[in-house]
């Protein structure tokens, strides 16, 4: 499988400091790969160093040391950015332009016919839901409706990679359910997609792997399925008619017991507790089972875990 | 060169859409027609004072334009960080320098020629009412052509100034580029002072100080011939070729300097 984005021990030291400079690294050594044709999610805590990333590989600045390629090419590439789409975090363009005028201008850089041109840019308009604003000055627009004018201008030359920084920034419910049916749509014609999120149930999602980054290291990467697959951490039992010594007897073999309303409660079992064994003495008495669930550990658990370890 | 032009033709789009051009234009233009009033308080002098002031008009306004929209062109968009968007697309850093630059070159030559015509309605208008004897008195005719020679080399000279405020720009912040610019602009009509500098003082430090600033600030005093024009004396084809080409240099220079400094650039 080729690979969309490379990077081999990419480095990025900045200078800080007006008299007296000293270099803060924001990426340290970052080996990374992104296969092609796969949903890829970038996560971090603020100043993590993903943005850093993002910009090494578009060459907004350049590596200290290390080298990255996307589609094969090194980044800056020309024929690689014809096959590339790019939304930038809270994206600004030109104020003065209308969402036609912007889109045609970038159509007319990625070298679109104009028929073309116009045919794409109509569609993709109407695609992200700004078509009847489209004679609309950017400087008009809300947060929400740049972000949308900056994913269709991502879609321009129907890329066979997309980044996305914060695709799911500033927008309603609604507008990150749209991006999300969209990520996937891209997914299913083939386009390679690597955005970076703070929102992990989007990236649960979505993504078939993901790289967590913490303070410039990259703190774990791999398939989400590898990540939480067997991470089951306990059991949620919903039990009913549960008598109120029988509740105490157990006290000791759940870690929480939640009253829930009309005789039920919500029992946490711990994985030394084998939920039959309990299930049985319980309904022994009386009780009646309405749920049990395995507990597992969810992305966020994973990613707080990882950011948290001293680096 | 595909990718030039839709560069330019945005900056020319962007300088259009912004107000403060208008105002600068009307500003000139208005100043043109106060010129008329002007004139009627100077005995048989009105047609070279109106000459004059629209001519240093044309200059002045152009200036302004030219320095406050040419090191706004590079850090507003590294500001605002639409030269992310920008980056992203199949485009070289250099591209984008040297597309500002065709862009604001194309917004001067538009309002320069709109002021030019300004200036000529205004001393069409004082012709006509001229009458005959008075059209004989002249050494010069009212709608002198020679104008446009003046006109041109004040064209190049802002061009000259935009090269130099998109080349501070490339490395500073918008207000330390507009001082840098004006003072280049400044220091560039006292070039000649430079170069005969080593005739003023002993120390061959300050000799060789002023010699290398003589050769790297532009030599601006060349390109006003406003007073040539307007009293009718020749200017003639090789002067405006040589100048030219002088300007054309530097503009050159400065575009290889700041397109350079420009595509090694981190943009944080």
């Amino acid at each position: 499988m080729p690979l969309a984005i490379e990077t081999i021990e990419l480095t990025k030291d900045y200078s800080v400091g007006f008299w007296r400079q000293r270099s803060r690294r924001a990426l340290d050594r970052l080996s990374l790969q992104m296969e092609a044709g796969e949903v890829f999610g970038f996560l971090g805590p603020n100043g993590a160093g993903k943005t850093t990333t993002l910009k090494l590989l578009l060459q907004l600045v350049f590596p200290t040391s290390g080298e990255a390629r996307i589609l094969g090419r090194p980044p800056g590439d020309l024929s690689a950015k014809r096959r590339l789409g790019y939304l930038p975090e809270n994206p600004y363009f030109y104020d003065y332009l209308t969402a036609e005028e912007l889109l045609t201008y970038f159509g007319g850089l990625l070298g679109l016919r104009a028929a073309d041109r116009r045919q794409r840019v109509s569609k993709l308009l109407d695609e992200v839901g700004i078509g009847s604003e489209r004679h609309l000055q950017l400087r008009k627009f809300s947060k929400g409706m740049l972000q949308r004018v900056g994913i269709a201008q991502a879609l321009l030359n129907e890329p066979d990679l997309v980044i996305l920084d914060e695709p799911m920034s500033g927008l309603d419910p609604l507008g990150r359910r749209d991006v999300r049916a969209l990520i996937l749509r891209l997914r299913d014609r083939g386009c390679s997609v690597f955005f970076s999120s703070h929102v992990l149930s989007d990236a649960e999602a979505l993504c078939s792997r993901v790289a967590i980054l913490s303070k410039g290291r990259l703190v774990a990467s791999g398939r989400l399925s590898d990540m939480l697959a067997f991470s089951v951490r306990g059991w949620e039992l919903v039990v009913a008619d549960v008598r109120d010594d029988v509740l105490a007897a157990i006290a000791t073999r759940v870690s929480r017991a939640v009253p829930l309303g009309g005789g039920r409660f919500e029992l946490e079992v711990p994985m030394a507790t084998p939920p039959e064994k309990l299930l049985a003495d319980l309904t022994a008495t009386g009780a009646r089972l309405v749920s049990l669930n395995p507990i597992r550990e969810t992305l966020e658990d994973f990613f707080i875990e990882r950011v948290k370890q001293p680096s | 060169m595909r990718t030039l032009g839709w560069i330019a033709i945005n900056g020319f789009r962007e300088s259009v859409r912004d107000k403060v051009l208008y105002s600068l234009v009307a500003f000139a233009i208005l100043l043109m027609g106060t010129s008329y009033v002007l004139g009627q308080l100077t005995a048989g002098q009105d047609l070279k004072i109106m000459k004059d002031l629209g001519l240093s008009s044309i200059a002045i306004f152009g200036l302004f334009m030219a320095v406050f929209i040419g090191i706004g062109l590079v850090s507003k968009e590294v500001e605002r960080r639409s030269i992310y968007g920008l980056l992203a697309k199949p485009v070289r850093r250099h591209e984008i320098l040297l597309g500002k630059f065709a862009g604001l070159a194309l917004t001067l030559t538009v309002n320069i020629a709109v002021m030019t015509l300004a200036l000529y309605a205004v001393l069409a208008y004082v012709g006509w009412g001229e009458n005959q004897f008075a059209r004989q008195a002249r050494e010069v005719p009212a709608l002198d052509p020679a104008l446009l020679k003046a006109v041109a080399l004040i064209l190049v000279q802002l061009m000259m100034v935009t090269a130099i405020a998109l080349f501070f720009s490339t490395f500073s912040t918008p207000i330390l580029s507009a001082g840098l610019t004006f003072g280049v602009y400044i220091a560039g009509y006292f070039s000649q002072d430079l170069r005969n500098f080593d005739q003023v003082v002993n120390s061959r430090a300050a000799q060789v100080l002023a010699r290398g600033l003589y050769y790297v600030l532009p030599n601006l005093s060349p390109f006003d011939v406003t007073s040539q024009v307007v009293h009718g004396l020749p200017v003639t084809a090789r002067y405006m070729a040589v100048t030219i080409a002088y300007g054309v240099v530097y503009i050159a220079m400065l575009l290889i300097a700041g397109a350079t400094i420009f595509s090694r650039r981190d943009f944080k």
